[in-house]
């Protein structure tokens, strides 16, 4: 049976994730708190808007509603990046070579391993920003598609067209595709060879969590009453295949969903707090979390796969271990 | 459906350029009424307050991909709402302030078409600031002065010190031609109680039934007295493009309302700024209350018909190019037999 570490605390979980190996939990109020040999916490915004873990996995960036972009430590330094005074800086992409992406308002900042600065203007506001696996690339979506940018070179973007309000992107880890998340409940695709689309319809909920399979063959994303599996093995996509439903619940809403790191399995988090463990191939689930008192903000796997870190929107947190 | 009690009010204001917009915010940012706000702005511009609680956000209207023109919501809100509401406890509602040249539909429309919003907030009014002294001119070289008078729930008529009491009149004439149902305050210096525009409930149809049981009672002879649009000849008024109908007939067989109320706000949505009424069903004991943005229609049992009260249903659409004799006609064959 897997175990549970329960850390509850006051606030709503942004996210939850490992720091070289310590779990990390960002709250919306701009503490970082860790579970390093008891629970620790250090101040990074006056109010967090968006987190992710950098690529080598040893710091935690954030953007605030204080419009500082910043990285924490796993003890517990907090070191500033940029300054955007008076903004809110509401999507934060980690890249190769340390390099960092941020939105704030209609411009997209990189700041490159070198040290380096560079931002984009567009016409309308950058809601969402991801680094392509390869090559010193951004995406951004926007309204009526996403733009790609080269900024380590002054080359020209490459728009995506497709109308509609897209708020946050990802690139498959192969490079292939590239994926929006739509104000209408969908998902849309682009393979980047030919540009041709992809619809992925039919979530009664906007899909506000998306996770890749360790190899890129499956695309795991929130939104339906069970998490809703997109296969990305065949050279277009899933165009024309129907998504694998993990862990369908009747009376609960999928709100966040983690790839494992190594096998095909997923874990779902849930409306309600629950937390499943799926497996693709079979759709066999094992639950590793009971209700809790609110939905499932976000979860990170440690690099082993073994533990998984979630958060809630009511402060609810924990580590869960399934290695027992 | 989420609990009222758990949703976070929110008051639009709008108001063209000059029409003391700025003030009013600041009085509201300042003065001891016991409630804290978040303010969401386009730009910090004259906010002469600092405080944590002012966002600015760039406006950002968003079409939503169903094939329906109107169905716009402003998605800057979306995530800003979202961003506040992760961090409640610590301001009691929220004013969204708009653009002096804003649509306020899309504003209006976030918070019945997002689901995330919707869950979290309810939009209390939307409040539309006039200058007194420049109306006649803006309506002339704007659409969007109008539009914001038509979608109002409270209108603050500013700068009457500016004015004559005939002119005053006249440009209350004016306002009511277009919107026959907001509450309309006098006032200059934006110094209206702030108890009168905040908090109202004037959205929510049930609640500002409540609070003026006369609240669509447009055409009843008590008004009369302060509109004269009927009497005066269309010169006064050959600015105005949004007119409103109101209707009047009695109980109504909801097999032929229903249908026909939606297929009116699917036909005609793009003309429909506002619609409010109060129908009579027949055979049920309760008042039932609908209202509409564009094509957005929502509609509630509200309470029971008191005892000698006349099971009358009444509607007011205010909009543009409306068929006023199509839908007199319509909608009193809706009626039971």
């Amino acid at each position: 049976m897997p175990t549970v570490a329960p850390l509850d605390l006051d606030g709503h979980c942004v996210a939850a994730a490992f720091v070289s190996d310590v779990p990390v939990f960002a709250f919306a109020d701009g503490l970082v708190h860790r579970l390093d040999h008891g629970h620790k916490s250090s101040t990074a915004h006056d109010g967090l808007v968006c987190a992710t873990v950098s690529l080598d996995g040893a710091s935690l960036l954030s953007g605030g509603e204080d419009g500082k972009v910043v990285s924490t430590s796993a003890d517990g330094t907090v070191a500033l990046i940029a300054e955007n005074p008076r903004k809110w800086v509401t999507s934060v992409a980690a890249g190769p070579q340390g390099a960092v992406a941020w939105g704030v308002g209609r411009a997209a900042h990189v700041r490159l391993g070198d040290g380096k600065k560079k931002s984009f203007e567009h016409p309308r506001t950058v809601e969402g920003v991801a680094f392509a696996p390869k090559g010193m690339r951004i995406g951004v979506a926007r309204y009526n598609g996403a733009t790609l940018h080269f900024p380590a070179t002054d080359g020209k973007p490459t728009e995506l067209q497709w109308d509609g309000a897209h708020t946050a992107i990802t690139f498959s880890p192969d490079g292939n595709f590239v994926v929006t998340a739509m104000q209408e409940n969908a998902l849309h695709g682009w393979k980047l060879a030919d540009g041709k689309h992809m619809r992925m319809s039919g979530y009664p909920a906007k899909v506000k969590s998306m996770s890749w399979s360790p190899k890129g063959r499956w695309l795991a994303s929130s939104g339906a009453p069970a998490a809703i599996v997109w296969p990305f093995q065949a050279k277009d996509g899933p165009m024309g295949k129907a998504p694998v439903e993990l862990g369908t619940r009747g009376n609960s809403m999928v709100t966040a969903v983690a790839c494992h790191p190594k096998d095909d399995i997923v874990a779902i988090g849930f409306a309600d707090g629950m937390i499943l463990a799926g497996r693709i191939a079979d759709q066999k689930e094992v639950v590793l979390r009971r209700q809790g008192k609110g939905a499932i903000t976000s979860m990170g796997w440690d690099e082993a796969g073994i533990r998984l870190a979630f958060g809630a929107e009511s402060g609810d947190c924990g580590v869960i271990d399934i290695s027992a | 459906m989420p609990e009222a009690s758990q949703q976070i009010p929110v008051t639009v204001l709008t108001g063209y350029l000059g029409s003391g917009k700025t003030t009013l915010l600041n009085r509201i940012l300042s003065e001891n009424h016991g409630r804290r706000y978040a303010v969401i702005v386009n730009e910090f511009g004259e906010i002469g307050i600092d405080n944590d609680l002012i966002v600015e956000s760039d406006e950002e209207i968003y079409e939503m991909n169903n094939g329906c023109v109107c169905c716009t919501v402003r998605g800057d809100l979306i995530r800003t709402v979202e961003g506040l509401m992760r961090r409640p406890g610590r301001f009691d509602a929220i004013l969204v302030e708009t653009t002096g040249l804003a649509d306020p539909a899309p504003v209006a429309q976030t918070f019945f078409m997002d689901d995330d919003v919707r869950a979290k907030t309810r939009l209390d009014a939307v409040i539309a600031l006039v200058d007194a002294k420049h109306l006649p001119l803006r309506l002339k070289d704007s659409k969007e002065a109008e539009d914001q008078i038509a979608f109002a729930d409270v209108i603050v008529l500013n700068k009457t010190d500016l004015v004559t009491p005939d002119e005053l009149a006249k440009v209350e004439g004016l306002v009511r031609a277009i919107n026959p149902t907001a509450r309309i305050h006098r006032t200059s210096r934006s110094a209206v109680d702030l108890a009168e525009v905040l908090d109202r409930g004037a959205f929510d149809l049930s609640r500002a039934l409540e609070s003026d049981p006369h609240f669509l009672d447009a055409d009843d002879d008590h008004h009369h007295h302060d509109h004269h649009h009927h009497d005066h000849g269309a010169s006064d008024i050959h600015d105005v493009s949004v007119k409103s109908v109101s209707l009047r007939a009695g109980e109504m067989d909801p097999k032929k309302f229903f249908p026909w109320i939606e297929k009116i706000t699917q036909t005609e949505g793009p003309n429909i700024l506002r619609l409010k009424g109060i129908i009579a069903l027949k055979g049920d004991p309760d008042r039932y209350v609908v209202q509409g943005v564009h094509m957005i229609i929502e509609g509630d049992h509200q309470r029971p018909w008191k005892d000698g009260e006349t099971h009358e249903s009444r509607l007011v659409f205010i909009g543009r190019d409306l068929d006023r004799e199509r839908l007199k006609r319509t909608f009193e064959a809706c009626q039971a037999a």
